[in-house]
């Protein structure tokens, strides 16, 4: 596929505390998964990306201007039902009313809640509200979708849901920038692996090369420390 | 000792006999005091929810300066909207002085700032935890504002009962803007500061027995409401 996104020397520094360093990165795969250890910088990469950061340095080009939503660790459900939860994100979009119902039904049917539409979003299970934050940005169709480890605190059966709903995001043409923990999540999902460490990309390689043999020493221990 | 006894049955017997005079000061008192929360509120709100969510020049000093106001004195308040009102002043010419509508006026200017800082605070913690989808989704800040009061409608309910509390409890501002006239601008407060001072007990045990329960039972409601709240929407 087509370079969609180049990052020009980003940078972000906080307080004066660096966060963020000298990112050159292209982007062209369909699903990037973006891994490394803790507060090596992968949300605040994403972040930035997405434009709910402001660089301190550098830039985000976008070689294709893409139509994008994020999905966030913890999903954050307004105070009213599972549909106009997903509704809300339309009306903030310009959608016609019959085609934001539409939309939104269509969308709850993709991640298997269609039965909930109806029940206060913010009591269900995390892993139902993760579905319905995956409903809400489906709905948006969306050219590039945003997640900072869906499946953080989701047990096995919810995070294999979550992949599928990402791999049916996919399959419909959307691109997928992607953080996680999980290295078997992060196999069976990436075409491309961009490895962060200390806030620099050290890293990137299609994800059959990445998962053989990465060329990165910090990423071959990474690799190795999660297998242990 | 007997005095205070007799004094009590007779305040039961005006609570229990519908005592014309004891509702009319209580139906006063209900309406000043609801007329001027709901201007408080629907004044209070958005102010709180802009000084939550906005960015503008002078916020701080604003949040500052709603946050000193809550505890505007009563007296304070009545004063000025006295003479903001009185013949010479500024808004004389409505001609409201020692009418029911100078009294909503002076508890809404009391209740107002209650509101908006008590606003202020759920919508800035609903803000720190939604602010990151909000502006993910393309929401605007005036939006997300507006969003985040509807969102935060069960616990604003107790800013605004918090602020009726203060008003219909407050005797300071209505009795100077009031003038605590018979049969006209009487409220419950004035009339208790009155009957007591007169040494007639009766009547003023009556209308402080009436605000005690008033008190309690709204923040019984609040109380339990917000509970309901919880449990159906999280
Ligand atoms: N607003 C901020 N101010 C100061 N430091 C910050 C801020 N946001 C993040 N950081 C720091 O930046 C570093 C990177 O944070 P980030 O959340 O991007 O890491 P991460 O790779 O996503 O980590 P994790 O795997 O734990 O999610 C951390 O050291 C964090 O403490
Ligand atoms: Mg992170």
């Amino acid at each position: 596929m087509s370079e969609y996104l180049r990052l020009e020397s980003l940078g972000l520094a906080e307080r004066g505390h660096t966060i963020v360093r000298e990112i050159n990165l292209s982007f062209a795969a369909r699903r990037t998964l973006i891994l490394g250890p803790n507060g090596a910088g992968k949300s605040t990469l994403l972040r930035l990306i997405h434009g709910l950061l402001k660089p301190s340095v550098g830039s985000v080009r976008w070689t294709e201007p893409l139509r994008q939503a994020m999905v966030f660790q913890r999903p954050i459900m307004l105070r009213t039902t599972v549909f106009k939860n997903v509704l809300y994100g339309l009306k903030l979009v310009r959608v016609g009313d019959g085609e934001r119902e539409r939309r939104a039904h269509e969308a709850l049917e993709r991640v298997g809640l269609a039965h909930l539409h109806g029940r206060a979003a913010r009591v269900l299970s995390g892993g139902e509200q993760q579905r319905v934050a995956l409903a809400r940005a489906w709905a948006l169709e969306p050219q590039l979708l945003f997640l900072d480890e869906p499946t953080a605190s989701l047990d096995p059966a919810s995070s294999r849901e979550v992949e599928r709903i990402i791999g049916e995001f996919a399959d419909a043409g959307t691109r997928i920038l992607m953080t996680t923990h999980n290295l078997g999540q992060a196999r069976r999902l990436a075409d491309e692996v961009v490895f962060i460490d200390e806030g620099r990309a050290v890293e990137q390689s299609p994800a059959a090369d990445f998962f053989r043999q990465p060329r990165d020493a910090r990423a071959a221990a990474f690799i190795r420390e999660e297998l242990l | 000792m007997d005095e205070i006894s007799t004094s009590l049955g007779l305040a039961a017997s005006l609570i229990a006999g519908a005592d014309a005079k004891l509702y009319g000061i209580v139906g006063l008192s209900l309406r000043v005091s609801l007329s001027a929360t709901l201007i408080a509120c629907i004044a209070g709100m958005p102010i709180g929810a802009w000084l939550a969510v906005g960015r503008f020049a002078g916020r701080r000093v604003l949040i500052v300066l709603f946050n000193g106001m809550m505890g505007l004195p009563p007296v304070a308040v009545g004063l000025l909207i006295y003479l903001m009102l009185s013949r010479a002043g500024p808004l004389g010419s409505w001609g409201l002085l020692f009418t029911p509508g100078a009294m909503v006026i002076a508890q809404a200017v009391l209740v107002a700032p209650i509101v908006a800082a008590l606003t202020r605070q759920v919508i800035a913690d609903a803000w720190s935890e939604y602010r990151e989808q909000l502006r993910s989704l393309g929401a605007s800040r005036p939006r997300a504002a507006a969003t985040l009061l509807w969102d935060g409608r069960f616990s604003l309910l107790t800013a605004g009962l918090a602020g009726f509390g203060r008003a219909i409890a407050e005797v300071g501002a209505v009795m100077i803007v009031g003038g605590n006239i018979d049969g006209a601008t009487r409220v419950m407060t004035t009339t208790i500061a009155l009957e007591t001072s007169k040494g007639d007990l009766p009547l003023a045990l009556a209308l402080g027995f009436v605000l005690i329960a008033l008190v309690l039972g709204i923040n019984a409601v609040a109380y339990l409401l917000r509970g309901w709240a919880a449990r159906r929407w999280g």
